[in-house]
């Protein structure tokens, strides 16, 4: 499992792509919105917690479908799937390594775009908290879609359109905490839904995953 | 004719409830040869309803006080809502039979019944932003219901584009299920986070409240019921027609790929 998730990691840096796209990606989405509304600080201020977290949720999406396109390509997903490592644990490792090449870094490059989107002092700790914690169901939710589509020439934008209804809960969730947070009040209830739901898929979606991924691999 | 009959006697007997009965209509001949024959009962009953319930409900019920004529969008709006709830809730135990017991037939009807679910959800949403254009002065609001409609609508696509992606009906079939019982949890925890998000407009449903306060009107409740029996078998005749339809259209696939092959 760990050599799977070191493997993962090295190809995902220097196979480029994946690793810093994101990471831009999200850059231009925060540089694009006050081109979009008006340099205004306040009302920057007060949307910035949803963009921040509509960007960071885009710029996951972009790169799902890597998780497992390169690796069916050359085979070695078949090899992979033959191995003794079973298919759950398999998927588990993906989103992981997809977790720790797309969101860590979104989540660590957070408070220097909320310094461009004038988000308010007290916002700060809340919205890479909620990051934090929503990132991981973003991956895992991510990857279902991924193994989904795997098999298809052009899934790319079927992927979206599978993915991001998928995606509702936790941005409702994860927007509403930054956003209270934003505003000095109490974060807690949607955190610990954002929580659940993060625990919730990573508990229960690889096995829908790997139910799909060994349908594609059939 | 009579072998049909002699089936359904022989797997009747050996259970009273007749369950086991059902799993016959997973033979796609058997399907076919029954539903053609229900068929044109469905399809009659269903304009009838449809018929009486909308005239009633249009022409023979008094206004609203407050509400004027447009109360009476609710003849189609409620049983078009509720139908875009239901045919999903029949897609997903559909999909799980066919994961579960692999009969073709059951994939089919939930492939069968996905466009015209997502057509009632459309139909849901349009009626009511005609009738909240002249009540809540606003043609769409970001009410939870409203919303999670939305998000409905946009499962239904998605479950939809999958069907036409994939070329193996098989694959189809289980990769559309398994996203029809995902998107399932996630279509109910959507509908409780924009309930969190956002503090509705949308009244409550009052159908269910015979005997409580605040009631629907009993002018209205009788067509209602109509219409919506209506819409529900029209729906039932629509599936059957989609499901006999693909059957043949998969029978003729089949056939013309052994006349390639010599």
């Amino acid at each position: 499992m760990i050599a799977l998730l070191v493997r993962d990691l090295r190809l995902a840096v220097r196979a480029g792509g994946g690793f810093g796209l994101g990471l831009a990606f999200f850059l231009i989405v925060v540089v694009l919105v006050p081109f979009g509304v008006g340099p205004e600080t306040g009302l920057l201020a007060r949307i910035a917690p949803g963009i921040l977290w509509l960007g960071a949720l885009l710029a996951c999406l972009l790169s799902l479908d890597r998780i497992f396109a390169l690796d069916w390509e050359d085979g070695s997903l078949d090899l992979i799937a033959t191995s003794p490592l079973p298919m759950e644990g398999v998927v588990s490792i993906k989103a992981l390594a997809h977790w720790l090449t797309t969101g860590l870094p979104l989540v660590i490059a957070t408070p220097l775009f909320g310094l461009l989107m004038s988000l308010p002092q007290a916002g700060y700790g809340p919205l890479v908290l909620s990051l934090l914690i929503g990132t991981p169901a973003l991956s895992v939710i991510g990857t279902f879609g991924a193994a989904l589509t795997v098999g298809l020439k052009r899934g790319g934008l079927l992927l979206s359109l599978l993915v991001l209804p998928l995606y509702v809960p936790t941005l409702i969730f994860g927007a509403e905490t930054a956003r209270r947070g934003a505003e000095g009040l109490d974060t807690a209830t949607p955190m610990l839904m954002l929580a659940g739901i993060s625990f919730g898929v990573t508990a229960l979606l690889p096995f829908a995953s790997a139910a799909v991924l060994r349908v594609n691999l059939r | 004719m009579t072998a049909d009959r002699g089936a359904i006697r022989t797997a009747s007997w050996d259970k009273p409830l007749n369950l086991n009965a059902l799993w016959e209509y997973a033979n796609p001949l058997k399907f076919m040869r029954t539903t053609e024959r229900v068929l044109p009962f469905f399809t009659v009953t269903a304009f009838a309803c449809l018929a009486v319930g909308l005239i009633w409900g249009f022409f023979f019920t008094p206004d609203d006080f407050r509400q004027g004529s447009t109360v009476k969008i609710m003849f189609i709006h409620v049983p078009t809502a509720m139908m875009a709830i239901n045919i999903w809730a029949m897609m997903l135990v559909t999909s799980l039979v066919w994961l579960v017991r692999r009969h073709h037939v059951s994939a089919l009807a939930a492939r069968a019944a996905a466009p015209i679910g997502a057509m009632m959800t459309v139909i849901a949403l349009f009626t009511g932003a005609t009738w909240g254009q002249p009540m809540w002065g606003t043609w769409w609001a970001w009410d939870p219901r409203l919303t999670a409609f939305l998000i409905l609508f946009l499962f239904y696509l998605g479950y939809m584009a999958l069907w036409a992606a994939i070329e193996n009906d098989d694959t189809a079939a289980d990769l559309t299920s398994v996203l029809c019982l995902v998107g399932s949890v996630f279509a109910i925890l959507s509908r409780y986070a924009v309930k969190f998000w956002n503090q509705g407009l949308h009244q409550d449903s009052t159908i269910m409240k015979v005997g409580e306060k605040d009631p629907l009107a009993a002018d209205y409740y009788l067509p209602l019921v109509v219409c919506i029996t209506g819409f529900v078998l029209y729906f039932v005749a629509l599936v059957l027609i989609r499901t006999n339809t693909e059957i043949r259209a998969r029978r003729m696939r089949a056939l013309l790929a052994r006349e390639r092959q010599g």
